[in-house]
């Protein structure tokens, strides 16, 4: 049985499809078997993420219509041969979704995955709400500023109270919180949100910071999944993410700012 | 409150009180199928059955268009014992027929939200969708009963949207989000930081209080007296507080 992972937020433009792209990769080369699925349908996007758009044939809707087997629908990244990306239908709207039908795809893909990753549309509707419905775990993908942290409030209300496990009385959805789009000299200067301030609200298991970082844009233009860029701050801090979802320890980073030369060297507290 | 009885000329005094009563809700819109069901549960208890009240619950039955008549059942149920007390869910056509007969509708909007503990009659927020009281089933880690009137108890954090509402006091252990409704008869009790809204006394209970160890609500209210978050003193805010209702004021203590 695959374990099913959403990445929600609620709010959009918070880095659902960069990180739904960056961990699903990240999965997949730690050795397991991954497909990511975008429910964003209408204005798909995760296939730009991961550079396949030039190789979609079939969608997720013409899977769910029985327009195409699953396989035909699935296409194999060019970087890691473990990873499969569903592309969402760019023609059609989301009421195309429908609960029967996505739970069928998600079932079929257990049998032979071992992650499946659902990329949430934004907002609450109906795409928000298939792609949660179904869900095992949930990365709630929180920027640091006041409405980004409402909206992730909301969407945690929703996980724990629309999904099929709250539905079933099965042991609730985990939930993990990934700050994404941080910086800590903006936090420092106290214009945005610090770390304590966001768990203030939320107080949830935090899976990892991820820094504001040009390499986010760069890959993302490129469809290239940011945590194949290792050596930027933002592709090593979703490493770090994987490999704690995974159950490794690994210290947080990117909490606090760089340190600047001179003051390292004369131990100034910053 | 109440005068005493003893040393006045009063005829009689008007007391508001919960009692707890068996819903009976109908699956099936067959009378003779109904009566036989029925002698079937009262066979296994004819004690606890006998002489009850019971309020008819034909919301399911509504749901499906099923139509039931509500003089028949009534006829069964009191050939068998019960006392029908009142009427839930029904059509207007129902809801005239219990009229008729003198049974009293229960006016509650169409949910019935696992959230809602027995009637959800709020003055506040009435317009609000279903959709948004249906979505909190915060499962209530133990609802205990005392004397008359049950207690909720809410161990999980109380998100942005959600809806509680109790009928009896309302006991919360985790933070209240900015965004949440949480609304009692009686008492509420918020045992972390309450940012949301909190209304405690909802039908007009005035000497509610809301008792919460962080105090930064959008709104507080008592029986329909409320202060929003911009009329809280500086020297209650982030505080451990009480609050009461005293000649239409709120009163908000600092508790040490």
């Amino acid at each position: 049985m695959a374990r099913v992972i959403v990445v929600t937020s609620g709010k959009g433009g918070v880095g659902k499809t960069t990180t739904s792209a960056a961990i699903a990769m990240g999965l997949a080369k730690k050795g397991h078997k991954t497909a990511v699925i975008d429910f964003d349908v209408g204005l798909r996007n995760l296939d730009l993420i991961m550079g396949c758009e030039r190789r979609v044939v079939y969608d997720f809707i013409n899977v769910i219509n029985g327009e195409a087997s699953i396989n035909q629908a699935l296409i194999r990244d060019k970087n890691c041969n473990l990873l499969y990306v569903l592309p969402a239908s760019q023609t059609r709207d989301k009421d195309a979704l429908t609960q029967e039908g996505v739970g069928k795809v998600l079932d079929e893909l257990s049998q032979d995955f071992k992650y499946i990753v659902c990329d949430s549309p934004a907002g609450i509707e109906r795409g928000a709400n298939l792609a949660l419905y179904f869900a095992d775990d949930a990365f709630v993908v929180t920027n640091p500023e006041i409405s980004s942290v409402r909206d992730s409030d909301r969407m945690l209300g929703l996980l724990s109270s629309k999904s099929r496990r709250a539905e079933r009385n099965e042991e609730p959805i985990k939930e993990y919180l990934l700050l994404t789009r941080y910086d800590p000299d903006r936090v420092h200067s106290g214009e945005m949100l610090g770390l304590e301030d966001v768990q203030d609200i939320l107080s949830l298991h935090l899976l990892g910071i991820i820094p504001e970082s040009k390499s986010v844009l760069t890959s993302s233009n490129a469809g290239i999944p940011v945590i194949l860029d290792e050596k930027s701050e933002a592709g090593q801090a979703y490493a770090d993410v994987v490999a704690r979802y995974l159950g490794e320890e690994r210290p947080h980073r990117f909490i606090d700012g760089k340190k600047g030369f001179f003051r390292k060297l004369f131990g100034g507290k910053s | 409150m109440s005068t005493n009885p003893t040393n006045t000329t009063a005829v009689l005094e008007f007391k508001s009180s919960t009692f707890f009563a068996p819903i009976l809700i109908l699956f099936n819109n067959d009378i003779a199928t109904i009566e036989l069901s029925l002698h079937e549960k009262i066979r296994l208890a004819p004690d606890f059955f006998k002489n009850s009240p019971l309020i008819i619950d034909v919301s399911e039955l509504n749901k499906q268009n099923h139509d039931v008549d509500i003089v028949e059942i009534t006829t069964v149920l009191r050939k068998i014992g019960f006392f029908p007390i009142g009427l839930r869910g029904g059509s207007d056509r129902q809801n005239n027929q219990a009229r008729n007969l003198f049974i009293p509708i229960d006016a509650v909007r169409s949910n019935d939200s696992p959230m809602s503990f027995g009637k959800t009659q709020v003055d506040e927020a009435t317009d609000r969708s279903k959709e948004e009281v249906t979505e909190t089933p915060i499962a209530p880690a133990a609802a205990s009963s005392s004397s008359s009137v049950a207690t909720t108890l809410i161990t999980q954090p109380v998100r942005s949207g959600q809806r509680i509402y109790a009928t009896g006091d309302l006991i919360i252990l985790s933070q209240v989000s900015a965004g949440a409704e949480i609304m009692a008869e009686g008492n509420i009790h918020v045992y972390n930081t309450l940012r949301g809204r909190a209304l405690a006394g909802v039908q007009g209970k005035t000497d509610a209080r809301i008792f919460c160890f962080d105090l930064q609500a959008e709104l507080i209210s008592i029986a329909g007296d409320y202060k929003t978050n911009e009329d809280l003193s500086n020297q209650t805010r982030k505080k451990p507080v009480q609050i009461y209702l005293k000649d239409h004021a709120l009163i908000i203590q600092e508790i040490a």
